[in-house]
């Protein structure tokens, strides 16, 4: 490859690796401080400093939605920010969201509603529910087909996954 | 990726004298599209200066009766801001169309802008591209070119630029605010994405120590007579193949005034006020729109793979502008 003469694409030069970085996070209401590289994304500090596994990485490129997370309550990609950018954050994980041994009743709606087959793409389509339905703005299930479309499935649970959200959404409005 | 070194910016100032003089320092905020272009190495900034805390998220009404939009303003918190919802809906519905509801929660108005092509050769560092790699050819030419641009493309480079937003902003004629070292300047949205010429790898006229603060609406939002369409290859979460922002301005049945903006169809949201023009002073019904569709395509040249972007386009546009003005669709 030619050497790169425009600023789209400055090279490094050599140099050592910088310094890890302290960064404090709350993680499912414990306060965690870790000392991370810069380019460790929140994904990574989560499941390779943190061992929470239950976030999952798929693509890595934002367009999956498996490592859905939700940060001081909304719902983002963990793969696509990094770990010093959210010092300071709430961070909630699918392990979070179980109050003890009760289930949030998104898990409790995936179980009934058979929503996974693999269940690898399960944490981040629970995470992101969870967001959804603070949000507020999904009233129909096609409004909730739309904004889940972060959150692919390649088992192709779609039907059940609208039904078991749809059945949280509609049980929160009484 | 590669090993960068990261510093977070307690002030605007303090972002912009880092950058300065710092040709390997780039700011970051949502990081969507940034990261994920470092992931692939098509960018390899050696260090990043975090602006994402900086106060610049507002969204605030200017005092000619238009709306300031912080450039840190999250997409989804545009979109869903009351006063974007009432006064500019085709901003609301395009900011709408785009990404998924994870990444518009995290990106933000100035990196929208921001955001680079999703040509396939400019992610993919194993292969040729003027933009990535000034000089090195372009593999989209004569390879795989469907998603590519129909107008304003050069003999080195056919990308698109990839935004939903800003398109609309185009049709708004909205301004972009940026501060540099020489102080603050403001650039008319047509004049801040553009054409690839012999120089792909510059896709604004902001300068590398420039930062976005914010974008201005003008008053005009086009409120009862506007709409964003995207045709694209699944109902969701897709880039566009073709886009439209239509708006028209509509009196006793007679166009006063009107906007069409191209999306997915070149390096820059696309205009052409000879279009515009041809709908100025017509009645508000479908079979005013047909030459102003042609016109905006005039001088669309397709590729191998991309050619019927051109009929695609014309069609969308004339739904758009039916939408726009409430008639029915022939």
């Amino acid at each position: 490859m030619p050497q790169s003469t425009g600023r789209a694409s400055v090279a490094a030069a050599p140099a050592p690796p910088p310094e890890e970085i302290p960064v404090t996070l709350t993680v499912n209401g414990v306060e965690r401080t870790l000392r991370v590289a810069p380019w460790t994304s929140l994904l990574d500090a989560l499941r390779l400093h943190l061992d929470l596994t239950g976030t999952k990485k798929g693509c890595d490129h934002g367009q999956c939605g498996a490592c859905t997370v939700l940060v001081d309550g909304r719902r983002i990609n963990a793969c696509l920010t990094l770990a010093v950018m959210q010092d300071g954050r709430a961070v909630t994980t699918i392990e979070g969201l179980a109050r003890g041994e009760t289930l949030h009743p998104l898990q409790e709606a995936f179980i009934e509603h058979d929503a996974f087959q693999c269940g690898y793409c399960t944490p981040g389509q629970i995470c992101s529910a969870v967001g959804l339905l603070s949000e507020g703005k999904a009233k129909t299930a096609d409004e909730i087909r739309e904004l889940m479309s972060g959150n692919l499935c390649r088992c192709g649970a779609y039907p059940n996954i609208v039904a078991a959200i749809r059945q949280v959404m509609e049980a929160d409005r009484g | 990726m590669r090993t960068f070194t990261y510093s977070r910016a307690g002030t605007l100032d303090e972002a912009v004298r880092s950058l300065t003089g710092n040709p390997g320092a780039r700011p970051v905020a949502g990081g969507t599209n940034l990261l994920d272009l470092m992931k692939a190495d098509a960018m390899r900034p050696a260090h990043l200066i975090d602006i994402s805390r900086l106060p610049l998220d507002r969204i605030e009404d200017t005092a000619d009766g238009g709306l300031r939009l912080g450039a840190l303003a999250r997409n989804a918190d545009t979109a869903y801001d009351d006063r974007v919802q009432t006064r500019y809906p085709m901003l609301s519905k395009a900011i709408l169309a785009g990404a998924s509801a994870q990444l518009r929660n995290m990106a933000t108005n100035g990196g929208n802008l921001l955001q680079r092509t999703r040509c396939y050769y400019f992610y993919d560092s194993g292969t040729a591209c003027n933009k990535r790699e000034p000089g090195s050819g372009c593999g989209a030419i004569t390879g795989v070119n469907r998603i590519h641009a129909i107008l304003g493309a050069s003999e080195h480079c056919i990308a698109t630029h990839p935004s939903d937003m800003c398109v609309a902003l185009a049709a708004l004629d909205a301004t972009v605010q940026v501060l540099g070292p020489k102080g603050a300047r403001a650039i008319p949205f047509a004049a801040f994405h553009r054409l690839p010429g012999d120089t792909p790898h510059l896709d604004t006229t902001l300068a590398a120590d420039e930062i976005i603060t914010a974008i201005d609406l003008p008053p005009q939002g086009f409120a009862r007579h506007s709409t964003y369409l995207k045709v694209r290859e699944r109902a969701s979460y897709a880039f566009a193949l073709v886009s439209v922002a239509a708006a028209l301005e509509i009196e006793d049945g007679t166009i006063r005034a009107a906007r069409l903006a191209l999306g997915g169809v070149a390096h820059k949201p696309w205009r052409d006020g000879q279009a515009e023009a041809m709908l100025v002073g017509k009645p508000a019904q479908a079979e005013s729109f047909s030459p102003a569709a042609r016109a905006i395509l005039r001088d669309a040249k397709g590729f191998e793979h991309n050619a019927f972007k051109i009929e695609l386009a014309e069609r969308a546009i004339l739904r758009a502008l039916a939408e726009a003005a409430g008639v029915e669709h022939p």
